[in-house]
């Protein structure tokens, strides 16, 4: 049986993708798991694999061409094999007079309310049949399933179109669910293994902690997002004296061999505000709608521009990591997101956000909240600025550290209190050793 | 437990009913010299005089009427129907009277009394004697029907309906009076409005009422030598229905056959089958199937009557139809 490589959503945002590049070509045979084609998301630049063996027998988007996530974009069918009324490049996904494919969900319901009064499908008056063309042969517009086979492939996020089913007619009913789950269980070891990455010394213990609403923090949600919303910000602003962070950077620095890199001040940032972040559970959490989910471990999201724009790459467990782990880590996080070559676990799963726009001479900003998150911090540059120490006048670099809260999670004081744990262990970075 | 028939089961419930309360009186064609067409009520007569066991003319809208007015001042009537067949006579007594009483009173006069009698078909008694009339009763509101399938519902029901304030029909059945069954001692009474499961299964549920519970389980004995464990829920009780138990069974086996020895056409198959489907479609692997009697007037020709009636094999087969196993 062919099957069919549709555009698979490659990221949980994409709605459409691009061939970058096809690694095979038609009359090559390909084996499932086998990478077909990079394709290029909104985000990074993924790897489409093969779901069935064979032949690449059709290509149906040329390098460079884009189709919505769910749209055949090949076929993989055995080396003889009829390929029936399965599309050929002429009816390609964008050629005109195709009906537009919904996205997958409401693709299905609409299947689902035509089901029952389907007829086998005839060509419109006029039109001779295309050669080859086999009646009642589903197009991947409509999937033929019981109510019950629907709901557990869309709560196992199965694709019915990829399930065939045994029913009559072909339908999609539970055991054919159920034998596509057992597959894909079988079939997804690599998967598991890129889980979570769990890191030496990151904390044990639940990964987080629901906490339930009270009256007040209903109501306090309620009405600030009547003034503000969809999620009410407010903002903190700090000035930090970064002399101490500078020195420790000079020394550190002069204790790592060359090719190891350097330590730059943004990466005492990330590790200052891991560090507080863990001391202050209260600010690192989402929001839930129906409660507040409080993280037991950080995973900073760090905002990195690239050329199309932003993306923010995850340093998991950060508040376990070392300083040069950090750095390291995020050197490479960098490098792969501007080169697009970041995974969806790489950018997603934060529990807090750090921007710093110091490198671009900016002084002071305030970061968008990323939602469910309660809190971004935006690290402005360091100057040289006179202040008045012990009634004498003395020039200090100082930074500005602006916190951007979500009031329904974060109160004026509980975010206070986190800055200022931040200012201290930049102050003092010897702190970061208690 | 006892092991009593049918029969004897509903004569108990009447016979203690009568005894518990004074204002309960049986009436009908042939119920008291005769000891009822059937026997069910043997020894009535004798034990509690003639003006509580009272044989009427062959008049069904006569009596169901009488019935209807003592029960405005008060008595609590069973009236008997030698079959549910004849009661199409006093439909307007049933329907329009006692079943709309209540509401038309605005709340002032209730009607506590029964409607009894076999109903569904028995062997070669043509069409106008072979007739289920479940769905004439359970259409209009302001009536409940009951239909016992087995001697200790037909008891725990009976006693109820005749306590409820509200008219009730008990349908029971001419081939069920002689089944023998175990039967609860002392005062047995099943609240109207709950189905009961008669055999576990996880593989599909049989849903059923009256006299084809025991088709759904000779199906189900037959189906098991298969490997496949059907479920059969009686629902007992038509109206109220029991939607939870109904729907606990669909989401437990994803899928539905209703039997009954009634015709299809807006039969109690259709209501069931439109709750299921209104209420638990996501659970349903299968369309729910029906297995009625053919939607045609009962054949008096034995052969043809086979063919009309519900069976076994195509109870067997709509079980495999909805697991997909044909």
């Amino acid at each position: 049986m062919p099957t069919k490589v549709h555009m698979e959503a490659l990221s949980p945002t994409m709605e459409e993708g691009q061939v970058v590049k096809w690694l095979k070509a038609e009359g090559d045979s390909v084996s499932q798991g086998e990478i077909l084609a990079e394709i290029e998301t909104d985000k990074a630049t993924m790897e489409l694999v093969a779901r069935g063996d064979g032949v690449l027998r059709r290509v149906l988007l040329e390098e460079g061409g884009t189709a919505p996530v769910g749209e055949v974009i090949a076929i993989i069918a055995g080396a003889d094999e009829e390929l029936g009324d399965l599309p050929a490049k002429d009816e390609a996904p964008e050629g005109a007079g195709r009906e537009k494919e919904e996205p997958a969900p409401e693709k299905e319901e609409a299947g689902a309310a035509r089901e029952g009064s389907q007829e086998p499908k005839t060509p419109p008056a006029g039109e001779e049949p295309s050669e080859g063309e086999v009646e009642g042969v589903d197009d991947g517009t409509q999937v033929k399933a019981s109510p019950l086979a629907r709901r557990l492939a869309q709560e196992a996020s199965l694709e019915l179109s990829r399930i065939e089913g045994t029913g009559p007619g072909g339908r999609v009913v539970k055991r054919d669910v159920e034998a596509a789950l057992e597959a894909r269980v079988e079939a997804r070891p690599e998967v598991a293994a890129a889980d979570a990455p769990r890191v030496k010394g990151a904390a044990e213990g639940p990964e987080f902690e629901d906490v339930p609403l009270t009256q007040m923090r209903k109501t306090i949600a309620r009405r600030l997002v009547e003034s503000l919303g969809p999620v009410p910000h407010f903002f903190l602003r700090i000035t930090v004296d970064m002399s101490r962070t500078l020195e420790a950077r000079e020394r550190v620095n002069r204790l790592l061999e060359e090719d190891d890199g350097k330590i730059s001040i943004n990466d005492f940032v990330l590790k200052a505000t891991a560090g507080a972040l863990a001391r202050h559970p209260e600010v690192n959490a989402h929001w839930n709608g129906d409660s507040i989910r409080r993280f037991g471990r950080v995973h900073l999201g760090v905002a990195v521009a690239t050329e199309e724009g932003l993306i923010t790459p995850v340093i998991r467990d950060a508040h376990a990591k070392g300083l040069l782990e950090v750095s390291t880590e995020i050197r490479e996080l960098v490098t792969r997101g501007r080169d697009k070559k970041l995974q969806p676990e790489e950018y997603t799963g934060s529990t807090f956000s750090v921007s710093n726009l110091g490198m671009f001479g900016i002084h002071e900003f305030t970061g968008v909240i990323n939602p469910p998150e309660a809190g971004i911090v935006a690290v402005g540059g360091i100057e040289e600025t006179p202040v008045v120490v012990e009634g004498q006048v003395v020039v200090r670099p100082l930074m500005k550290v602006t916190m951007s809260c979500d009031h329904r999670v974060i109160d004026g004081a509980t975010g206070a209190r986190f800055l200022q744990t931040l200012k201290e262990m930049l102050e003092e970075p010897a702190a970061a050793l208690l | 437990m006892a092991e009593i028939t049918y029969r004897d089961a509903l004569n108990q419930a009447l016979a203690e009913e009568m005894e518990r309360d004074d204002s309960v009186f049986l009436m009908g064609e042939e119920v008291a010299e005769y000891d009822g067409a059937y026997k069910v009520s043997k020894g009535l007569l004798d034990r509690f005089g003639e003006l509580r066991v009272v044989d009427s003319p062959i008049s069904e809208l006569g009596f169901a009427g009488l019935g209807v007015g003592a029960a405005m001042v008060g008595l609590r009537p069973i009236i008997e129907f030698m079959t549910f067949n004849f009661s199409l006579l006093a439909l307007d007594q049933v329907i329009n009277s006692a079943a709309k009483m209540l509401y038309m009173t605005g709340g002032q006069i209730n009607i506590p009394m029964v409607f009894r009698g076999p109903s569904g078909a028995a062997l070669q008694l043509a069409a106008q004697h072979s007739q289920a009339a479940e769905t004439w009763y359970v259409h209009a509101p302001g009536i409940k029907v009951v239909t016992p399938a087995t001697p200790a519902d037909a008891k725990g029901l009976m006693k109820a309906a005749i306590r409820d304030d509200d008219p009730v029909a008990v349908m029971e059945g001419e081939l069920l009076y002689n089944v023998r069954g175990e039967v609860p001692e002392g005062d047995h009474v099943i609240p109207l409005g709950l189905a009961d499961v008669k055999r576990e299964g996880g593989d599909v549920s049989i849903i059923t009422h009256g006299k084809t519970v025991h088709l759904a389980l000779q199906a189900a004995k037959r189906l098991e030598k298969e490997g496949i464990e059907a479920e059969v829920l009686d629902l007992r009780s038509l109206r109220p229905l029991d939607v939870d138990a109904i729907l606990a069974t669909v989401r437990k086996t994803n899928r539905a056959v209703y039997l009954e020895e009634g015709w299809p056409y807006v039969g109690v198959g259709a209501q069931v089958a439109a709750t299921i489907q209104e209420e638990a479609f996501d659970d349903l692997d299968a369309p729910v199937l029906r297995v009625t009697q053919a939607d045609v007037p009962m054949p008096y020709a034995k052969n043809l009557e086979q063919l009309a009636k519900p069976n076994a094999e195509r109870v067997i087969a709509a079980c495999k139809r909805v697991l997909y196993r044909t």
